[in-house]
C-alpha cells in the first residue's frame, strides 16, 4: 500500500473528524463533491452535518470559523487556492490572530491553504503567502514538504488552540508518496535534517525540499556533501538546528519558492547572520522566485522558480567562495 | 409585528411600561456615561479616541435589552446603552477607556474595542463589517452543537453595509439560514461622507429581498418604535425565521468621535425629525403615559452620575497595565512562542 501527500491530508482530516466532535470543515465544493482537489473527499458522507460547503465568500468563511471557535469548536477552513485567502486575509491576520492576545479566548482555526506553483497554472493559481501570514504575530505556519508530515502536522494543527495556517503544496498532492501514515512525528517548531552532509546547508521547506534534495544529489556526483534542512514550520521558527547546522558546513544557503523581499530566507540569514556570524565561512546566500507575478506558460515558470539545477548552480557558486 | 403603544390589551401595557423603563435608565446611563468621557477626553485623561453614541441610544438599547443572557451581541461603535442593557458591567467601558489592568482588555485594546466572548459580548475589532460573520460562526457552532433558540445580533452603520464583510456575512447568514439579526444604524454620515456617496439605492432596508431575509424599518428617534419592530425581528429570528434586517433612521449627535466637530452635518438634518434627540422623546413618552413623572427621572439621573463617578474614581486608582509584567507573546500555545527574537 502506498498514500500520497493529498490522501495523507484528507486522512488527517477524517482521523480529526472521527476523534473529535469539535472539528468541522467549512470551505468551497468540500462537501459533496470532496472538494477542489479531492481533499475531503467521501467525508460529507462519512461526517454528515460536519463538512460544509460555504460560499465564494473567504472574508465570511474565515470570520464563521472564528465565532465557531469561540464557542469551542475546531473549524478546519479550506481555501480553495492559497491565492484567494487575499480575500479573507483579513479576518486571518485581524480577527483569528488577535483574538487571544486580546481576549484571553483561545482561536484554534485551521487554515488550509494549497499554494505553490503547478505547471500552466498561472499569476493567481500558484502564491506562496507563508511570508505574509508569518509576519503577524498571533498565528503558526506550517509548510510540511513529506506524507508523513503532511498528516502529523495537520493532526498537531487541528489540536493546538492557536490560528494556524497550513500550507499545504499543490505539486506533492499526488506526486509525494509514502509506505504508510506515521504514528509518531517531530512536534510543531522542529525542523529535520532531511539530507545529512557537512559542505553546505541548504535551509528550505515544502516542496523546495525535494528541489534542495535533488540539487544535493546532483552536487554528490562532485563530490559535495550538502546537508539540507526541511524547516516543516516556518513560524515558529527552529533557528537552533538552522544553527546547528551551519556550525557543521560554514555555509548557509535558503531556498524558497515564494518571493524574496522581507521573506522566510531573509528571516533565516537575518537570524544566522545574528546568532552564527562566527560559523559562517562565506556570506549566506538566498535563491527565491523571481520577483514578478507566478508566469502561466511552463518555459517562464520553470525559469521563475527556483528548481534543482538553479540550486545546485547557487550552491556551487557558494562552495567556491 | 408587535402591536404599537396606541390601544395593546392590559397585560402588555404592563409588559410595554417595563420596557421603556428598563430601556430608558439603560439610556439615561448610557448618554450620562458617554458625557463623562467626553468630559474626560478634554480634560486629557483617556488615551486615543472616544466615540460617542448619542441620538443612537433608542436603537441600541432596543437591541441590547430584546435579548437574553445567553445571546450573542456584536456591538459597535455607538452602542454604550446597548451594552449595558445586554449586560456589559459599566466597569468594563471606564476600565477599557482609562486602561486599567483589571479591564477585560487589560489595556491591550482601547475605548469601543472590548467584550467578553464568552459571555457572548463580541469585542469589536476596528475593520467594518468583520464582526457579522464572527456572530454567524457562533451561532452555527450552537446549531451544530444542537444549542436551539439563540440570536445574535450585529450593529453596524450605513457607511459599513458598503464592504464586502457586510454582504459576504449576510448573504452567508442567509444561505444557513442563521437567527441573525443585523441592525442598521443610518445615521446619515459615515465620518464625514453622507448617504449620497454612500450608496445609490433608495432605501438600504429594500436590500433585504436581495439576500432573500426579512426587512424590518424603523424611527431610530422613537424608543417606542425600536422596542417594538426591534423586539419583532429578535423574535423573529428566534422562532426560525432566518436572518433580519433592520434599518434605522436617525442622525448622530455629536461628532465622529470627539475629535470631529461634524460640522459637515447638514443643519436641515439637524432640524429634521432626524434630528430628534431620542432621550428626551423617550422621556416625553414616560411623562405622557405617566410611567415615569419629572422627580423620579430626576433621581435616576443622580444616581446614575454617582455611579460613574464612583466608578471612574475607582478606576483611575487601579493599576496600568506594566511593560515589563507582560507576556509579550500572541499565541496561547505558549510553548509555540517565538519569544524575542533578535
Ligand atoms: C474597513 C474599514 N474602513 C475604514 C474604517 C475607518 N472608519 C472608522 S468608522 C468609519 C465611518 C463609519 O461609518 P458608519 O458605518 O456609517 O458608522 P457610524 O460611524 O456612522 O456610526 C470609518 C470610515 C474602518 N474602521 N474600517
Amino acid at each position: 500500500m502506498s498514500i500520497t501527500y493529498l490522501e495523507a491530508i484528507r486522512e488527517a482530516q477524517a482521523r480529526a473528524l472521527r476523534d473529535d466532535p469539535r472539528v468541522f470543515i467549512y470551505g468551497q465544493d468540500v462537501g459533496e463533491f470532496g472538494g477542489a482537489f479531492k481533499a475531503t473527499k467521501n467525508l460529507a458522507r462519512e461526517y454528515p452535518g460536519r463538512v460544509l460547503d460555504a460560499p465564494i465568500s473567504e472574508d465570511a468563511i474565515v470570520g464563521l470559523a472564528v465565532g465557531a471557535a469561540i464557542e469551542g469548536m475546531r473549524p478546519i477552513i479550506e481555501m480553495q487556492f492559497a491565492d484567494f485567502s487575499t480575500v479573507g486575509f483579513n479576518q486571518i491576520v485581524n480577527q483569528a490572530a488577535t483574538l487571544f492576545w486580546r481576549t484571553q479566548v483561545p482561536c484554534p482555526i485551521t487554515v488550509r491553504l494549497p499554494f505553490g506553483g503547478t505547471s500552466g497554472s498561472g499569476p493567481f493559481h500558484s502564491q506562496s503567502l507563508e511570508a505574509i501570514y508569518a509576519h503577524y504575530p498571533g498565528v503558526v505556519v506550517l509548510t510540511p514538504a513529506t506524507v508523513e508530515d503532511a498528516y502529523s502536522l495537520l493532526l498537531a494543527a487541528v489540536a493546538i488552540d492557536d490560528p494556524v495556517i497550513f500550507c499545504e503544496h499543490k505539486l506533492l498532492y499526488y506526486h509525494l508518496k509514502a509506505e504508510k501514515l506515521p504514528t509518531e512525528a517531530l512536534p510543531i517548531g522542529k525542523a529535520r535534517i532531511h539530507r545529512e552532509g557537512r559542505d553546505l546547508t541548504i535551509v528550505t521547506y515544502s516542496a523546495m525540499v525535494h528541489e534542495a534534495a535533488a540539487a544535493a544529489t546532483e552536487l554528490a556526483t562532485e563530490g559535495w556533501e550538502i546537508e539540507v534542512v526541511d524547516l516543516r514550520s516556518v513560524k515558529p521558527l527552529d533557528t537552533d538546528t538552522v544553527v546547528a547546522s551551519v556550525a557543521r558546513t560554514g555555509r548557509l544557503l535558503c531556498v524558497g519558492e515564494a518571493w524574496p523581499w522581507g521573506g522566510v530566507t531573509a528571516e533565516v540569514i537575518a537570524r544566522v547572520t545574528a546568532e552564527g556570524y562566527g560559523l559562517l565561512d562565506a556570506p549566506p546566500q538566498r535563491l527565491n522566485a523571481k520577483d514578478t507575478p507566478v508566469p502561466y506558460h511552463p518555459n517562464l515558470w520553470a525559469a521563475h522558480r527556483p528548481t534543482a539545477r538553479s540550486i545546485a548552480a547557487a550552491a556551487r557558486n557558494l562552495l567556491r567562495t | 409585528m408587535l402591536p404599537t403603544v396606541s390601544e395593546p390589551p392590559a397585560g402588555e401595557v404592563g409588559a410595554l411600561r417595563e420596557a421603556h423603563l428598563g430601556a430608558f435608565r439603560f439610556m439615561l446611563r448610557a448618554r450620562l456615561l458617554d458625557d463623562k468621557f467626553a468630559a474626560l477626553y478634554r480634560a486629557g485623561k483617556i488615551h486615543g479616541g472616544v466615540f460617542l453614541g448619542r441620538g443612537q441610544e433608542a436603537l441600541s438599547v432596543a437591541v441590547g435589552i430584546s435579548l437574553v443572557k445567553t445571546d450573542v451581541f456584536a456591538p459597535l461603535i455607538r452602542d454604550g446603552a446597548g451594552r449595558l442593557a445586554f449586560g456589559e458591567p459599566m466597569l468594563d467601558a471606564i476600565r477599557t477607556y482609562l486602561g486599567s489592568a483589571l479591564g477585560s482588555m487589560r489595556g491591550r485594546d482601547g475605548n469601543v474595542h472590548r467584550g467578553r466572548p464568552h459571555a457572548g459580548l463580541l469585542p469589536m475589532i476596528s475593520h467594518l463589517g468583520a464582526m457579522i460573520s464572527v456572530v454567524n460562526g457562533m451561532l452555527l457552532a450552537r446549531q451544530l452543537k444542537g444549542i436551539s433558540g439563540t440570536v445574535g445580533a450585529a450593529c453596524i452603520g450605513e457607511g459599513a453595509t458598503s464592504t464586502g464583510s457586510f454582504h459576504e456575512a449576510l448573504n452567508q447568514a442567509a444561505v444557513e439560514k442563521l437567527p441573525l439579526v443585523l441592525v442598521v444604524a443610518n445615521n446619515q454620515y459615515a465620518y464625514s461622507t453622507p448617504n449620497a456617496r454612500q450608496f445609490a439605492c433608495a432605501d438600504l432596508a429594500d436590500r433585504a429581498a436581495g439576500y432573500g431575509v426579512a426587512a424590518h424599518s424603523v424611527d431610530g428617534t422613537d424608543l417606542t418604535d425600536c422596542l417594538a419592530t426591534v423586539g419583532a425581528a429578535v423574535a423573529g429570528a428566534r422562532a426560525g425565521g432566518g436572518p433580519q434586517l433592520v434599518v434605522a433612521n436617525l442622525l448622530r449627535l455629536c461628532g465622529h468621535g470627539e475629535h470631529d466637530d461634524a460640522s459637515y452635518v447638514a443643519s436641515a438634518l439637524k432640524k429634521s425629525g432626524l434630528g430628534r434627540d431620542c432621550l428626551k422623546i423617550a422621556e416625553d413618552i414616560l411623562l405622557r403615559e405617566q410611567w415615569a413623572d419629572a422627580a423620579e427621572i430626576a433621581v435616576w439621573r443622580s444616581a446614575a452620575l454617582r455611579e460613574i463617578e464612583d466608578h471612574v474614581a475607582q478606576v483611575q486608582r487601579e493599576p496600568a497595565p506594566d511593560p515589563f509584567a507582560e507576556a509579550w507573546t500572541a499565541l496561547s500555545s505558549q510553548h509555540l512562542s517565538e519569544g524575542q527574537v533578535q
